[in-house]
């Protein structure tokens, strides 16, 4: 029979009944607030990503449990996922990507609107994983550029929320000419993108 | 009436004589091989006859058998007979340095993807296939890759120690005494196997 749990049986109780978001540092007085631009995109930002989930595998598989209402992830403000890369700010790559999918992948980032993430889940998406072999592309980051990795196969739930949350730091604290600089445009050139 | 693997043999061999061979039955499946010029006519005879009736292509396999020159490539065919519930397996063999075989897209419509996939992996050129190219592989892959000369692993990768994943490198995993010079067993603990 199972074992009895043994981590995280306290129950905690809430601190209020709404938790909202911290309110970026500034100076505020009478009716105003004042604040850096980048701190304040940077909020609206992180808090309302869409991901677009390249679900391929068993990462997938994962993937759907992390959507699911146990290890939601609406809560971070992701309830909207779309499938269309126009729409969505994070790819998430999850799965075996073959060297056949390569090019539909780039496609795929492609066709996604600045500033956009990717974040690569499991194994497979980050080094070919488990499959050392002739039809598996060895990580994605051959194909397109990656923000965040989550190692595992698969992941658990806990740890694609984490890879989630480091998403969000890097989305709250990008500076807004970021995709315009020099390194960026160096980044995408040796990925071939214009 | 069920049908026998007797009855199956006797009828093939009452058509084709001896060029039916290597009769066998692994695991009660009748197996039996012919020469590669009369595939599609086993094959028609075992779709037509009345008493035969093997109308259904399982699976349609290559095999590469490096060590019997002048029959590399084999093609293997499972058929299944879906009124008696009975399966055969029919292979024939064929040069590699001249794998053609003829196609039988006319007689089982499931070959087609079936044989473009033994062609992607080891090169079976079937001839009369309206549409021979890679299926599952990459287009501008030019090799087959599951021949036995060919590596499993992907060969840009720069970063696997050959000696963690038992391909060469020493003996002792790297281990060795202060002074660089390799670890011996002495001769005393040579045939210890250690718990």
């Amino acid at each position: 029979m199972a074992r009895p749990v043994s981590y995280n049986i306290k129950e905690k109780p809430l601190e209020k009944d709404i938790s909202v978001v911290e309110m970026p540092e500034g100076y505020q007085g009478e009716g105003f607030f004042a604040s850096k631009l980048s701190d304040v995109v940077g909020l609206a930002r992180k808090n309302s990503i869409w991901p677009l989930p390249f679900a391929t595998s068993c990462c997938g598989i994962e993937f759907m449990a992390t959507m699911a209402s146990h290890y939601d992830l609406a809560r971070f403000g992701s309830e909207r996922v779309g499938f269309s890369p126009r729409q969505c700010d994070l790819l998430m790559v999850m799965g075996t990507i073959a060297k056949k999918m390569a090019p539909v992948l780039r496609q795929v980032y492609l066709q996604m609107a600045e500033p956009r993430w990717v974040i690569a889940v499991g194994a497979c998406a980050c080094s070919g994983g488990i499959f050392d072999t002739y039809s598996v592309l060895q990580g994605i980051d051959q194909v397109v550029p990656v923000d965040v990795y989550v190692p595992g196969c698969p992941p658990r739930p806990e740890a694609i929320l984490d890879g989630f949350i480091k998403i969000q730091d890097l989305v709250g604290k990008e500076e807004l000419r970021r995709r315009n600089s020099e390194h960026y445009k160096k980044l995408l050139e040796s990925y071939g993108i214009q | 009436m069920a049908l026998s693997n007797d009855q199956i043999k006797h009828r093939l061999t009452e058509k084709f004589g001896d060029q039916i061979t290597n009769v066998e039955e692994p695991y009660g499946m009748l197996t039996f091989e012919a020469p590669k010029e009369i595939n599609l006519k086993v094959l028609q005879f075992l779709f037509d006859d009345e008493e035969l009736k093997f109308r259904f292509l399982t699976d349609l396999a290559a095999v590469h058998y490096p060590a019997y020159k002048g029959k590399e490539l084999a093609v293997v065919y499972h058929l299944h007979n879906l009124i008696d519930n009975c399966r055969i397996r029919f292979k024939v063999f064929t040069d590699i340095s001249k794998p053609d075989v003829f196609s039988a897209v006319n007689i089982f419509l499931a070959a087609n993807w079936l044989e473009r996939e033994a062609y992607d992996f080891y090169g079976v050129n079937f001839v009369g296939h309206p549409n021979l190219i890679r299926i599952q592989n990459v287009d501008e892959m030019d090799y087959f890759p599951q021949r036995k000369e060919f590596p499993l692993e992907d060969q840009t990768r720069i970063d696997k120690d050959d000696e963690m994943f038992g391909r060469g490198g020493s003996f002792d995993f790297g281990n060795r005494q202060e002074d660089g010079s390799p670890r011996q067993i002495s001769e005393a603990d040579k045939d210890q196997t250690w718990q």
